[in-house]
């Protein structure tokens, strides 16, 4: 028993002869949010599907409150309470804006179709799309794409958010939008796990880090500690890397 | 003329045959474990690499041998429907392999099941991506049913021939047979591009329109 929202406890996960996860445990508290980084095929993202049970970990356990989410079979009652954003946005292609919102609360929910309107306009409007409620995802920018990603996670009313890159696919001019909406949401006290290699981002709006490389959670803390006063030396070789390259990037 | 009531009526229950069978066959492929996916594409490879003359006569020639009887019209539905299933199954399969992927992901992590997942995010796009196919598919039916005169079906071509042996100009009942080919062809042609258009996403440009 703990009042942690989400306990991820030694998990282990391969495919095949590759050791992704080994021995992951990390926790994350109401209105936090966590900010994991480290070098791409590290198993990040593997982190993300594994607490959306959309793979099962070979080895561990994951708790959301106090249910152990790697042994429920109520999978699909779970996934509801875990909002997901998308590297590729993973918006419904055949449904406006609006549509890809409403769809979770009509078909999952129940929700009546004018009660789910009004939800899907008011995340809409906290993303700042209420006008392109109407337009499809074919006629938005990757931007606009990504946070009607967000509301859709946020109208479901989700515990926690997970985020998987969400701004890897766009161009460098689209990432602030996103990157502002996500900032928002986390002094709104929204739960929050976000793989991403924004720099900037991490260190400003994080309240934890987790450094990541080949499996295992090198360190974590508070941003600031990882990038001025790192223990390990591959956090410093990595973030000072990146930092570098991605300099007055983010402000 | 009767001869094309029955081209019509070979053709479109012979895809209504393939549909019903080419849909639950696609669904295996896409979702069924090695066994089904392994029978399946044993039957879609077979079915696809004997020419429909051979399947036909098979059919209505060979199953005698074996005790079963099939009159010539039924075996010409049959023949068309078993060959047809194989490569509409082709074409649901491409169809909903073409949205899968993240779509399916997506509306899991919504907390759908894998049914309504299908039902309203898959299914919505797989459509739309298999009406061109399935317009040429319809049109290739259509022209071979044709074929089924050599086993006595008295279909569009056979007629002419029987009008030919009467006495007509053969070129002129030709010419003419050829053109009512041509006009049920542009019908389903232009049903199909209604349809398409019916079903746009706006945004996602066919013909360049929008």
């Amino acid at each position: 028993m703990s009042k942690h929202l989400l306990r991820v406890e030694n998990i282990y996960k391969s495919f095949g002869d590759n050791d992704v996860l080994r021995g992951i445990s990390f926790h994350l508290d109401k209105g936090e949010t966590k900010v994991i980084v480290g070098p791409s095929g590290t198993g990040k993202s593997t982190i993300l599907s594994l607490i959306n049970m959309l793979v099962p970990p070979d080895k561990g356990h994951i708790y959301l409150e106090d249910i152990d989410i790697t042994r429920t079979r109520d999978v699909h009652k779970i996934r509801q309470n875990i909002g997901f954003v998308f590297q590729d946005f993973g918006l419904f292609n055949h449904l406006t804006a609006k549509g890809n919102v409403m769809i979770g609360l009509t078909k999952v929910k129940k929700m009546g179709k004018k009660e789910a309107e009004e939800i899907a306009m008011e995340e809409l409007r906290r993303v700042g799309l209420e006008n392109f409620a109407d337009q499809y995802p074919a006629q938005l920018s990757g931007g606009q794409k990504q946070r009607v990603g967000i509301a859709r996670a946020l109208a479901m009313r989700p515990k926690l958010i997970l985020f998987d890159e969400p701004t890897s696919a766009l161009d460098p001019e689209l990432t602030g939008e996103v990157l502002n909406v996500m900032r928002k949401l986390a002094t709104e006290g929204m739960t929050m796990l976000i793989v991403t290699h924004e720099m900037g981002f991490a260190r400003t709006v994080a309240d934890e880090l987790i450094f990541m490389e080949d499996g295992v959670i090198l360190e974590q803390g508070l941003p600031e500690k990882l990038f001025t006063n790192p223990e390990h030396p591959r956090t410093r070789e990595f973030l000072f890397k990146l930092t570098d390259l991605y300099n007055e990037g983010e402000r | 003329m009767e001869g094309t009531l029955v081209t019509i009526k070979l053709a479109s229950i012979s895809l209504l045959l393939g549909f019903c069978l080419g849909l639950p066959m696609a669904f295996g492929q896409v979702y069924g474990n090695k066994v089904i996916r392994g029978i399946i594409s044993v039957y879609e490879r077979i079915a696809r690499s004997i020419p429909l003359l051979v399947i036909l006569f098979l059919i209505f020639y060979g199953l005698p041998a074996v005790g079963i009887r099939i009159p010539a019209f039924t075996s010409s539905i049959l023949a068309l429907g078993l060959r047809g299933a194989a490569y509409q199954s082709q074409i649901y399969r491409g169809a909903i392999q073409s949205v899968s992927g993240s779509q399916m992901r997506a509306a899991l992590s919504l907390g759908m099941n894998r049914l309504t997942a299908f039902i309203y995010v898959i299914l919505p796009q797989a459509v739309r991506a298999a009406i061109p196919p399935i317009g040429n598919e319809a049109a290739i039916v259509l022209k071979d049913t044709s074929t089924v005169y050599a086993i006595g079906v008295s279909e569009l071509l056979r007629q002419g021939h029987y009008f030919i042996s009467t006495g007509s100009d053969p070129m002129t009942i030709y010419l003419a047979v050829a053109f009512i080919y041509l006009v049920m062809t542009i019908f389903i042609k232009g049903l199909l591009a209604l349809f398409e258009r019916k079903y746009r996403i706006p945004g996602i440009g066919i013909e360049g329109e929008s």
